[in-house]
């Protein structure tokens, strides 16, 4: 029976003041579904960064005039470090090769070129990607190197974009959960005035605290987890019309979002929605109902 | 079954204390008034037994407890031992006779079961057979103050403590509620009740403790207004 009468008070108090309600689980919604978002670019960037710094290599181009004792040298030193693993050697050609395939789509240009203004390099894997500083330290000064290359650097700031774009959704999240608090603050407060009455009376006959104070906290806890839902079915839509169709050419770099991550995202933002309501709610409670 | 003990109690903002080293004793079924002027400090006692308000100093027992010492949490299961009743009745407006008293023992977990066994009995007690499922605006006056009684004892409290419950009351209805509050303390509940009601207190002749400025100026067996 008490667990209907507080379930009941619930219902009621969500319905008594519906305005605000809806106002709490929008802003609710919008601040769980960045959050969600922030979350998911953070666990894609982890995983494009080991995906990407797995295939990443270190160029060094060869000088035009380069002498075959230069030449050995150079090999022979990247072969001595023991921060290599894997080193290939691209001539002339095979770099007109790579050429003509990365630009396939424009003949004109490719036509423009011959082997002989490609410069031959080395392509080397390091053991450790971010020790390219200790490496380029070993060949730096070597005669007939032209200009090393790493392509961490440019790896680097394209996640630079990512993890700013991830900042900002956090940010953005962030000023919504303070808009999304305040209105459970005002709901509760709202809630505890109209229920004045009740609560002197309660109060008055002995009611235990967590009775009095149930139906306010289940009430933000609700509107809650409602906002947690329509959240995650705004990330779930986006990922599936914006990613999966309208901008699937960013898939090419972006490396897919598993169906499996946006699913971990309901746990979370119901996890985060229902408590972060539960805490506001009681703390608000705390001042406006002396208990 | 109740003890002041030396109590003092001032209020932050107030320059004098509103009680000033009071000492006084209440047996099991006695019926006393506290009588004074407004502003006395009459209220200010009603506040001290339900733990509404702490005492600056001093020691305030209830039923062998000591309230000065009660955890906040187990305030409420004292608060059950103790039921009370006010000038301005505090009934909600939008529930019946029965439902207003049903409320009180619903919220401090007893079934619908009971409710519906003790809830009639109760209202035929104070007098409002029949009327149970009028709403306050549909009762008089008087009939909320049954009502209002009838859920300060539908836990048969041990203490019943009234402040000024016939002050909204024309005196022949506040004669009847009177009748109403020493049939319950014959049943063995104390009453604690605070008034200025001279009638009142000339016609019952009990036990009368006078106020004045925080201090208690008489203690009559039985007593008079004075």
């Amino acid at each position: 029976m008490r667990v209907k009468y507080v379930l009941n008070e619930v219902l009621v108090g969500l319905w008594r003041n519906v305005t605000m309600t809806v106002a709490m689980i929008i802003t609710m919604s919008v601040s769980l579904s960045m959050l969600g978002a922030s979350v998911l670019l953070y666990m894609q960037v982890d995983q494009m960064k080991d995906y990407y710094y797995g295939n990443i290599q270190v160029s060094i181009f060869l000088t035009e005039d380069i002498t075959d004792g230069q030449k050995a040298n150079i090999d022979q030193a990247i072969t001595g470090s023991d921060l290599v693993k894997d080193k290939t050697y691209e001539t002339k050609e095979d770099a007109l090769k790579r050429f003509q395939q990365l630009w396939a789509d424009s003949p004109d240009f490719v036509n423009a070129i011959n082997a002989d203004s490609l410069p031959e390099s080395y392509r080397v894997t390091l053991k450790n990607p971010e020790q390219y500083k200790d490496f380029a330290k070993v060949l730096e000064g070597m005669p007939g190197i032209r200009q090393i290359i790493d392509q961490s650097d440019i790896l680097e700031e394209v996640f630079d974009i990512f993890n700013s774009i991830q900042l900002a959704s956090l940010i953005v999240a962030g000023f919504m959960a303070v808009a999304a608090l305040l209105l459970v603050g005002n709901t509760i407060q709202v809630a505890a005035y109209s229920k004045r009455r009740e609560v002197a009376v309660m109060k008055l006959v002995g009611a235990s605290n967590w009775f009095i104070q149930a139906p306010f906290v289940l009430e933000a806890v609700v509107a809650g987890l409602i906002g947690a839902i329509l959240g995650f079915v705004a990330l779930f839509i986006a990922k599936v019309v914006l990613l999966d169709n309208k901008l699937q050419a960013l898939t090419t770099i972006l490396t897919p979002i598993p169906t499996s991550n946006v699913m971990l995202m309901l746990p979370l933002l119901a996890g985060v929605g229902a408590l972060v309501s539960a805490v506001t709610a009681w703390v608000t409670l705390r001042f406006y109902l002396k208990v | 079954m109740i003890q002041l003990e030396n109590v003092t109690k001032t209020y932050p903002k107030g320059s004098r204390p509103s009680l000033d080293n009071v000492s006084v004793g209440i047996e099991k079924g006695e019926f006393v008034f506290f009588i004074g002027p407004s502003g006395s400090g009459k209220s200010t006692i009603i506040k001290l037994l339900l733990h509404e308000v702490a005492p600056t100093s001093g020691k305030v027992m209830v039923n062998q407890k000591d309230v000065t010492t009660l955890r906040s949490w187990k305030v409420p299961h004292f608060r059950r031992s103790i039921g009370c009743v006010f000038q301005d009745f505090r009934l909600l407006p939008n529930r019946t006779a029965y439902e207003n008293v049903a409320f009180a023992l619903e919220v401090i977990g007893k079934t619908k079961a009971v409710a519906r066994r003790v809830v009639p009995e109760v209202l035929e007690l104070v007098g409002l057979g029949g009327k149970e499922h009028r709403y306050p605006h549909e009762l008089s006056g008087g009939e909320q103050q049954r009502v209002a009684v009838a859920r300060a004892f539908v836990n048969r409290p041990l203490i019943l403590l009234a402040d000024e419950p016939t002050g909204n009351l024309d005196p022949d209805t506040s004669i009847e509620i009177m009748r109403l509050l020493d049939r319950i303390n014959r049943t063995g509940t104390t009453v604690v009740m605070v008034t200025h009601d001279s009638n009142i207190v000339n016609q019952m002749r009990r036990r009368v403790i006078e106020i004045e400025s925080g201090r208690i100026v008489r203690d009559q067996a039985r007593g008079v207004y004075g």
